[in-house]
């Protein structure tokens, strides 16, 4: 009997220990012998730790992630050792999780650097955010070569393919601005999920900090047709609509400069069917969140940063009309850096695809998601 | 004989605790300094150079050396959530080996940061790495997996879009960290063993990015932590959390507390030299000096002398009276590279990439070396075995004086 045999009875028991790993170190002490057993198995347990990632936590998935590491590098120098053609087999099935493909991918590439030109290229429409981008960066190459030789067609077709197929902004942006040049109306606020139309009401008291935790009127009742005591007077429900590239609202801009103030923004979003979301904001100033009327999240800092996508929020969408309703604190900070006043706002999946509201318009020319 | 494998077993594993290790963030005892005296001081020696290693991704954070290998983390993807940890020998500089894991809270910051900003430490034993997003990772030196915990996801709201750069330390079998932020914060200590909770005391909110510091000014005496908090400088029993003694006056909020033998240096607004009296009471305020209040970089305490790096003024007091003796204006920018000290030298790292070193020793400081490396550097460089490592953007470099066996581990 050879001194190490592994398949996947073998680990089972300490797989199973390892996906008991929860938060605030729930199953931490079971699950350090767990994985000291499994990082000393031989590559024939590669296969189930991948496997078992699918059914993980994040955090269980990278305590597997790490016994595959050490069993993979401590096997790497004897690659025919490796069940190389089932790391591939499992990567391309797009079943599987991301992250155990990436980590399949990743030893697959290290083992051989030019698995990553095979691989790749097929990987344009593949629901791992990462492998996507790969491809899609494969594409705009490609396109940005064809534009120097001159070739503007080849070049259009191959930015097109990427504008329909990429789910980063910075991707989405650039092949946006190089279609806009030539002379194509791509639609990127569609395709990034972008929610540039809200109904806003403000501003309520913010002075010395004192509204993050006060719950005005809208958090109480939604009635678009009502007026309310605000914090300089009778405040109602506008509706406005950002005609930022990347759908900003502006509220300086679009309701009035305000310190120490609060404004609420509500809109609906007609799903399709039931789905896990994510309500992507970025915004520099404190907020709130509320899904059909609970919370989803709350965060108070003020002029640290702000950017696309800065806090996703997962949450679950029902089928038919979802409320969204956001609650966004202007501090009083003086300086120069520390006066906007903004939310952005877009739904996407948990893959990166825009997820968009059932009655969206289709701009010409623009390409599904 | 049985008795006899167990004791070779033993001996083939051991890799003995060192002097000259250099295991967290300024060095092991928080202080910055090493005690070697061949560490090279012409870095612009093209000899010097001993090598430099490619790395998968950038960091803020600096080197940790244990025994004969070096530990470091990286981050790297679009969304800087592939969180690395990477093994090189001291020696030769080759990988030994590299980890990666999947960042589980949010992984937004400056774009000067990045999710590898925060420094590991280590116990001899082991790796602890911190990452912004507030996963802890902890390896034994061979990278095998000891644990792993989701910070992020078990407390979301302590998160700031900045980005978090304190850097853990380990003391007796606790990890510490220190996880300030302007919407939640707390200080916990963590089973170095299994990564569970053994502590967390909450803090006021406000966002903090310096790092906790060990005081154990002899072995014989109970360590303390010292953290900086939102109105305080804290105290706290690494075993328990329990608050030893604090300072009623708000710190910096970037630089941390230097150790100097049994003084601590804390930003207070201006740079204040305490004695604590053991565990109990407050500590002996020694002096205070507005000149001395750093920027980012944390102050060095070397042979009776503080150091300053604040925009390009390296100023040196007097560590007794914090009375200035001299300043020495350099050639660089800004730096968020801490400086360092050892075989009569300071070493220095400004943002854009310029090592320098200033000879100590005369009447005023003057610069012995300087260096370009060509790549941004913002990490806090290591002094160990003979030593300088430094990791810039897309680089681990080692500079070592040029004789074979001086470099060899």
């Amino acid at each position: 009997m050879p001194v190490f045999r592994s398949h996947a009875d073998d680990t089972r028991p300490q797989i199973e220990t390892v996906l008991q790993v929860e938060k605030e170190g729930a199953g931490h002490a079971a699950a350090v012998a767990a994985v000291k057993a499994l990082e000393a198995q031989p590559p024939s347990a590669l296969l189930p730790l991948l496997q078992a990632m699918d059914q993980a936590n994040p955090l269980a998935a990278n305590w597997l992630r790490g016994a595959f590491e050490a069993v993979a590098d401590r096997n790497a120098k004897q690659s025919n050792s490796l069940p190389v053609d089932d790391l591939e087999k499992f990567l391309l099935d797009r079943n599987h999780a991301a992250q155990p493909r990436q980590a399949a991918f990743d030893l697959l590439v290290r083992l051989d650097p030019k698995a990553d030109d095979r691989l790749v290229p097929g990987m344009i429409d593949d629901p791992c955010p990462e492998f996507r981008r790969a491809a899609v960066q494969r594409l705009i190459d490609a396109a940005a070569k064809a534009s120097e030789a001159k070739d503007a067609a080849k070049s259009k077709s191959l930015y097109q393919q990427a504008f329909a197929a990429a789910r980063d902004p910075d991707q989405l942006d650039l092949t946006f601005d190089e279609l806009t040049k030539l002379g194509e109306k791509p639609d990127l606020k569609r395709q990034l999920g972008l929610l540039s139309d809200w109904w806003v009401i403000g501003p309520f008291d913010h002075r010395k900090g004192i509204g993050f935790d006060v719950a005005y009127p809208p958090e109480k009742e939604i009635d678009l047709k009502k007026k309310y005591g605000g914090m300089l007077g009778e405040v109602a429900w506008t509706h406005l609509e950002s005609d930022d590239r990347h759908g900003i609202v502006d509220l300086n801009k679009l309701l009035a400069r305000h310190k120490g103030a609060i404004v609420y923004a509500y809109r609906e979003f007609e799903s399709e069917k039931a789905q896990p979301a994510e309500i992507r904001l970025g915004t520099p100033n404190g907020w709130k969140l509320w899904v059909n009327g609970q919370l989803a999240f709350a965060h108070e800092e003020y002029h640290l940063l702000t950017q696309m996508d800065q806090y996703p929020t997962r949450v679950m969408l029902h089928p038919g009309t979802n409320r969204f309703l956001l609650k966004i604190c202007q501090n009083e900070q003086t300086e120069d850096w520390a006066q906007d006043w903004q939310f952005q706002v877009r739904v996407c999946a948990p893959t990166g695809a825009a997820v968009l509201p059932k009655d969206a318009k289709a701009a010409p020319g623009s390409a599904g998601g | 004989m049985r008795n006899l494998a167990i004791v070779l077993a033993i001996l083939v594993t051991y890799r003995g605790v060192r002097a000259d290790d250099w295991r967290q963030f300024r060095g092991n005892d928080s202080s910055g300094i090493s005690t070697e005296t061949n560490l090279p001081t012409k870095l612009d020696d093209p000899k010097s150079l001993a090598w430099k290693a490619p790395l998968p991704g950038r960091g803020l954070s600096g080197p940790i050396i244990v025994g004969d290998r070096i530990f470091l983390t990286a981050s790297s993807g679009y969304r800087d959530d592939a969180l690395h940890v990477l093994c090189f020998s001291c020696a030769t500089g080759q990988k030994l080996w590299q980890r990666t894991f999947h960042a589980t809270g949010r992984t937004v910051c400056n774009e000067v940061m990045c999710m590898a900003t925060p420094q590991p430490c280590s116990d001899g034993e082991r790796i602890y790495c911190y990452y912004s997003c507030n996963d802890v990772v902890c390896l034994d030196l061979d990278g095998n997996l000891v644990w792993y915990r989701g910070l992020g996801l078990d407390y979301p709201n302590v998160s700031s879009s900045l980005g978090m750069s304190s850097s853990p330390v380990v003391v007796d079998g606790t990890v510490v960290l220190q996880l300030d932020t302007d919407s939640d914060s707390f200080v916990a200590g963590l089973n170095a063993l299994t990564g569970e909770t053994r502590w967390k005391i909450a803090q006021g909110r406000s966002a903090i990015w310096s790092s906790p510091v060990v005081y154990r000014p002899s072995v014989a005496v109970k360590p303390q932590v010292i953290v900086h908090a939102k109105n305080a400088l804290v105290s706290l029993d690494p075993a328990t959390g329990k608050e030893n003694w604090k300072v009623d006056q708000p710190g910096a909020k970037i630089p941390s507390t230097t150790v100097a033998r049994n003084i601590l240096l804390s930003p207070l607004g201006q740079l204040t030299a305490l004695r604590p009296l053991g565990t109990t009471g407050t500590p002996e305020r020694l002096w205070s000096e507005a000149r001395l209040s750093p920027d980012n970089p944390t102050p060095v305490a070397y042979q009776d002398r503080v150091y300053v790096f604040k925009g390009s003024v390296l100023t040196c007091a007097d560590l007794a009276t914090g009375k200035t003796a001299w300043q020495l204006r350099l050639k660089c920018q800004g730096a968020y590279s801490s400086p360092v000290a050892g075989n009569d030298h300071i070493y220095l790292a400004d943002e854009n990439g310029i090592l320098q070193t200033v000879r100590l020793g005369g009447k005023k400081g003057e610069v012995a070396s300087r260096l370009d490396l060509g790549e941004r550097i913002m990490c806090t460089p290591a002094l160990a075995g003979g030593a300088f490592y430094v990791r810039s953007d897309q680089h681990l470099w080692k500079f070592a004086d040029a004789t074979p066996d001086q470099i060899a581990h």
